[in-house]
């Protein structure tokens, strides 16, 4: 499997490190309410499709990255860095 | 039995070598399987279950039978395909699954006893007593029923992994393959050819045939003579390609130094990861059998093989052959063995329409019946209609047709569809993205339809990079039609064979369907067809064609069960090179690691890092004495510790103070410049992340400090904060934890070694910092401690490091002080109630470990809303506290605390040990732990039980800081 990553272009999936969903990217205000953090933290979807989720450039450019993949096919849509896209 | 003018082996170069201890004569250019063939020897290997007398069935890796251990000076390799060992000077070899010889195996009354061992007869016969399974049947079929034996001695070969790229892969160099790279070379693309063989040529090499009018062995010189000079092409002999994956990533296996004498530093093999942007599969196609009673006698063999061995190493397993084919493939073998004088009795063609052969007799409608002869072949029946006629032959070539080597094409969850023309699977197309198959792999079983599939392939995928190709003329070759009348078995009341390796006979197979298994994969499972090293490459399709016929189904309803990688076995030594002892992990050294060696410190992982446990000195005979040295030495005078493995992050930027408010559960934007906090970090989810200290070293410049442990982690959770919720923000960090060598040193006299050292006072308060120049270095100081007495830690550039630590060990030693470990460490900072990782191992909470107040309620961060959810903080959590034993008595991390009297079970259980460390100051062992509630219950006594060591101890239960509670040496 390889990524790339739109800093240093296609590298081995060796160099990136797995987080989980890009649900990460939505924190919860601090006034939110229990059931928003909870949602945040646990709940999560298990699609058969395309999904998105979180990789680190950890060997790389230190980029977080949200990929957007087919879990069934295994095609890697798109990578965008998390920088430059909703925060 | 050699056919002298025959064969591509060197005559001018024999070689010697040994099976089952017999000394034999081969020459270069010979696999095992052909020397022993040369030698006459017909019986190589006895089966899996019944441990029947077999013999050489193929010249491939399919090869289910003549399978052996290679005997190396220091190894030993159980299940080498004697088809696919090459010869070389003192090769020993030695056959498998028997005893005490090949010749007399005593467990051949397995095959007596064949009607109790029928397909699933362990599961039926060994049932009761139940307890009898694991201590005594499954030992003993475990060793009745058997391939080779591991050595049991350490793996003494060297391995290697290699990656590789290119434009286009190409798999197999037979026909389609070699014009299909030849093609795509030309036009000037990165091309790799791999081929599992030792020579390129596939069936080019073993069929005697013609191309443009020359022998086909001529043509394939004259391809490779042009490929040599094509830079852009990479030829790869001895390759198999193994596994099919995403991102057109293959997995390949080398046998490097396999085929040679062992020599140092050649590795054995080598596994590749080739990456293509397109691929050309043209691994041609697998002839296979026809079932019939004891057809797995020595010297009944596939047709084809019999081809390949006269033409490749010039050599016949017989004297009197006969041919039993339904297709005309076979033909060919019939007309070369007869060419080279050897004698073809019969052809027996099943097909009424079969043509007649001059030179020998043709049986039409005919088919072989059984086959005679326990220890090599003697005779045939041959069964026309009603009546039945024997023939002695020595040596019988089966084929029952062709399988296309599709296997690569299953890898990714695609399917083969059957078709009826060809009586076979074939591929369909775009099962792998990127990949062409061409040629037999495809179903084009004539030279000519081959080599014209191969340049077509090689067309399309030069199309698909963005390459022209110009259309070249095809060479000349053969364009026979493929006909077969497809036919899987001759029934018999007798046992017929499917499965050579795993012993599955066409009985197993009805019987599976008439106890239900009809799925294909059931059928597999129950029969165990498919599952040996094989993988049922040489019975799969004629296994589910008798399912077939069993269900009254028909084959493409019935299907075919999945073919997954890898396509030929992979040794894992192979697969896990250079991952072995020392290569297991990286390791990092710190700049004290030589002096620390020098002084003879045993040294601790503690991650990738090396540490010294403790320094040795003379007289002292266990690591604890050395330890408890070493920490009174701190309490009383100074001791020098390497601290360089905690990470060290550099953080500038005018919002760097409001970032770690943010990251920090405390606030650090109001620190003044000058000084240093101690800082916790939560996970998002309310958890302790890590802990450590924070130095502001100026306005908008920060050094933060982790645990070792956590180093890693906290780099990547700033980076995830930062990019993820605060981008904008104007703030920067990076590692810098190997830019810099950090000391520690503390105890009474650390300001008086800081001051020798730097050559005045240090003029620091506690949690002060500063620049500093040590000896005319530019370097950094910081107050802090983790023993509990004055501390400082010394920081200067890394290439400076192991200089200022010896530097500092030898004024230390003029003050009766001297180096520490991480012993010593450990219990300075147990007396000291200090945690580490051990305490927040990631389920406790700021609560918990009694820094509920540093969670600033002034401030969001991350954790913060997490951290206030109910069941994250109150008396029912398992709070930090210190223990005590009543006795002088060890205690250990892991074990559990009871109430006095209650009874020991899991729901009782109050908590838990962290760590423990025996105080050479307070004289006793002490211990930090998670207790219920337990800072309500300073004083109690608590029941410390570690079942594992045997250990019951009472403890009293403190606080968990045991040395100068207030702090008063700390600030001194």
């Amino acid at each position: 499997m390889r990524l790339t990553c739109p800093f240093c272009g296609p590298r081995d999936r060796r160099e990136f490190h797995y987080y989980g969903a890009a649900d990460y990217l939505n924190r919860p205000g601090p006034e939110a309410a229990a059931s928003a953090w909870d949602d945040y933290l646990h709940n999560r979807d298990n699609p058969a499709g395309v999904t998105q989720d979180l990789w680190y450039h950890e060997q790389g450019c230190a980029a977080w990255l949200k990929v957007t993949r087919n879990t069934v096919t295994h095609e890697i849509l798109a990578v965008d860095a998390v920088a430059g896209g909703a925060a | 039995m050699r056919i002298d003018s025959k064969g591509r082996i060197d005559r001018s170069r024999p070689l010697t070598f040994v099976f089952d201890g017999t000394s034999y004569a081969g020459f270069k250019g010979d696999t095992l399987a052909s020397a022993l063939m040369a030698n006459n020897v017909r019986v190589v290997g006895r089966s899996f279950k019944y441990h029947r007398p077999r013999g050489i069935l193929t010249a491939g890796s399919e090869e289910p039978n003549a399978l052996v251990e290679v005997l190396g000076p220091s190894n030993q390799t159980p299940n080498t395909r004697a088809t696919m060992q090459e010869l070389f000077e003192g090769l020993v070899a030695r056959s498998q699954n028997r005893w005490p010889s090949l010749g007399l195996d005593l467990l051949e009354v397995n095959d007596l006893a064949a009607p109790f061992l029928s397909a699933g007869f362990y599961y039926k016969t060994f049932m009761w007593p139940r307890r009898l399974w694991e201590g005594l049947y499954e030992p003993l079929i475990r060793r009745a029923a058997g391939l080779g034996r591991l050595s049991g001695k350490h793996d003494e070969g060297t391995y290697e992994k290699a990656w590789a790229h290119c434009d286009l892969l190409v798999i197999g160099a037979g026909p389609a393959g070699l014009m299909a790279a030849l093609t795509a070379a030309r036009a000037g693309v990165d091309v790799i050819l791999c081929d599992e063989s030792s020579e390129p040529g596939g069936r080019l090499l073993s069929d005697e045939g013609a191309i443009d009018g020359l022998p086909a062995a001529d043509w394939v010189a004259g391809v490779l003579a042009e490929m040599a000079s094509l830079p852009n092409l990479r030829l790869m002999t001895r390759t198999t390609v193994t596994g099919a994956y995403d991102d057109g990533t293959f997995g390949a296996l080398e046998r490097v130094g396999l085929h040679r004498r062992p020599r140092p530093n050649l590795p054995r093999e080598c596994f590749w990861r080739i990456v293509a942007k397109r691929s050309i599969l043209a691994a041609g196609a697998l002839e296979r059998a026809i079932a019939f009673e004891n057809n797995d006698r020595p010297g009944v063999m596939m047709a084809s093989a019999l081809s390949t061995y006269l033409n490749r190493y010039g050599v016949v397993p017989g004297k009197r052959i006969a041919l039993f084919a339904n297709t005309d493939s076979a033909r060919n073998t019939a007309r070369s063995l007869m060419a080279a004088g050897v004698e073809v009795a019969a052809i027996i063609d099943p097909r009424e329409d079969a043509a007649e052969e001059p030179g020998t007799t043709v049986h039409r409608g005919a088919v072989v019946a059984r086959a005679r002869g326990r220890m090599g072949l003697r005779e045939i029946t041959i069964r026309k209609g009603a009546s039945e006629t024997r023939l002695s032959v020595d040596c019988l070539g089966v084929s029952g047709g062709w399988n296309p080597t599709l296997h690569l094409t299953c890898h990714m969850n695609g399917r083969p569809r059957w078709s009826a023309d060809l009586a076979a699977f074939v591929p369909n197309d775009g099962a792998i993205p990127g990949m062409l198959v061409a040629g037999a792999a495809n179903g084009s079983f004539s030279t000519h339809g081959c080599l014209a599939a191969g340049a077509e392939a090689a067309r399309a995928s030069l199309a698909a990079l963005g390459m022209a190709a110009p259309m070249a003329a095809l060479p000349q070759a053969e364009d026979a039609p493929y006909a077969i009348a497809p036919l899987w078995q001759v029934p018999t009341k007798k046992r017929a064979w499917l499965d050579f390796a795993n012993d599955v006979t066409t009985k197993d197979v009805a019987l599976s369907a008439q106890e239900g298994f009809t799925s294909v994969e059931h059928m597999k499972r129950y029969t165990t067809q498919g599952m040996a090293p094989d993988q049922g490459k040489n019975s799969n399709v004629a296994a589910l064609a008798v399912l077939a016929d069993a269900t009254g189904r028909g084959i493409p309803e019935t299907g075919t069960t999945t073919f997954r990688p890898p396509f030929a076995p992979v040794s894992i030594a192979a697969m896990g090179a250079g991952g072995r002892g020392a290569g297991f992990a990286p390791q990092r050294f710190l700049t004290s690691d030589r002096a620390s060696r020098d002084r003879h410190a045993p040294m601790i992982e503690a991650g990738l890092w090396y540490r010294p446990s403790y320094f040795p000195k003379p007289g002292e005979t266990t690591w604890r004495e050395s330890c408890d040295r070493e920490v009174m030495m701190v309490r009383s005078s100074v001791g020098v510790t390497d601290v360089s493995t905690l990470g060290k992050i550099d953080i500038q930027g005018p919002d760097a103070g409001r970032f770690l408010d943010f990251v920090y559960t405390n606030t650090f934007s109001t620190l003044p410049v000058g000084r240093v906090r101690y800082g916790l970090m939560l996970r998002e989810d309310g958890h302790v992340l890590d802990d450590g200290t924070c130095a502001r070293l100026g306005e908008t410049h920060w050094l933060m400090t982790t645990t070792t442990a956590a180093a890693g982690l906290v780099m990547r959770h700033l980076d995830f904060v930062h990019q993820a919720f605060c981008a904008d923000w104007q703030v920067r960090f990076t590692s810098v934890t190997e830019g810099w060598a950090q000391f520690a040193v503390a105890g009474p006299r650390a300001r008086d070694l800081i001051t020798s050292a730097l050559g005045r006072a240090p003029g620091l308060p506690f949690m002060g910092c500063s620049d500093v120049t040590v000896q005319g270095i530019a370097g950094r100081l910081f107050r802090i401690s983790f023993s509990g007495e004055e501390g400082y830690e010394i920081a200067v550039p890394t290439r400076y490091g192991e200089a200022l630590f010896r530097d500092l060990i030898a004024r230390a030693e003029t003050m009766g002080g001297g180096p520490y470990g991480m012993e010593a460490l450990n219990v300075l900072r147990i007396e000291k109630g200090f945690i580490t990782h051990a305490e927040i191992h990631g389920r406790t909470t700021a609560c918990d470990i009694g820094m509920e107040k540093m969670v600033s309620a002034k401030k969001d961060c991350i954790g913060k809303a997490a951290a206030a959810r109910p069941g994250m903080t109150g008396p029912e959590r398992e709070q930090l506290v210190g223990l005590k034993p009543l006795t002088d008595s060890p205690i250990t991390a892991g074990a559990h605390l009871f109430a006095q009297g209650a009874e020991l079970t899991r729901e009782n259980s109050a908590g838990y040990v962290t760590s423990v460390g025996y105080s050479p100051l307070l004289k006793s062992h002490l211990a930090l732990a998670f207790l219920k509630n337990g800072r309500a219950r300073h004083g109690e006594t608590i029941r410390l039980v570690d079942r594992l060591r045997d250990i019951d101890v009472l403890c009293s239960v403190t606080g968990p800081v045991f040395h100068d509670p207030e702090g008063e040496k700390l600030r001194a």
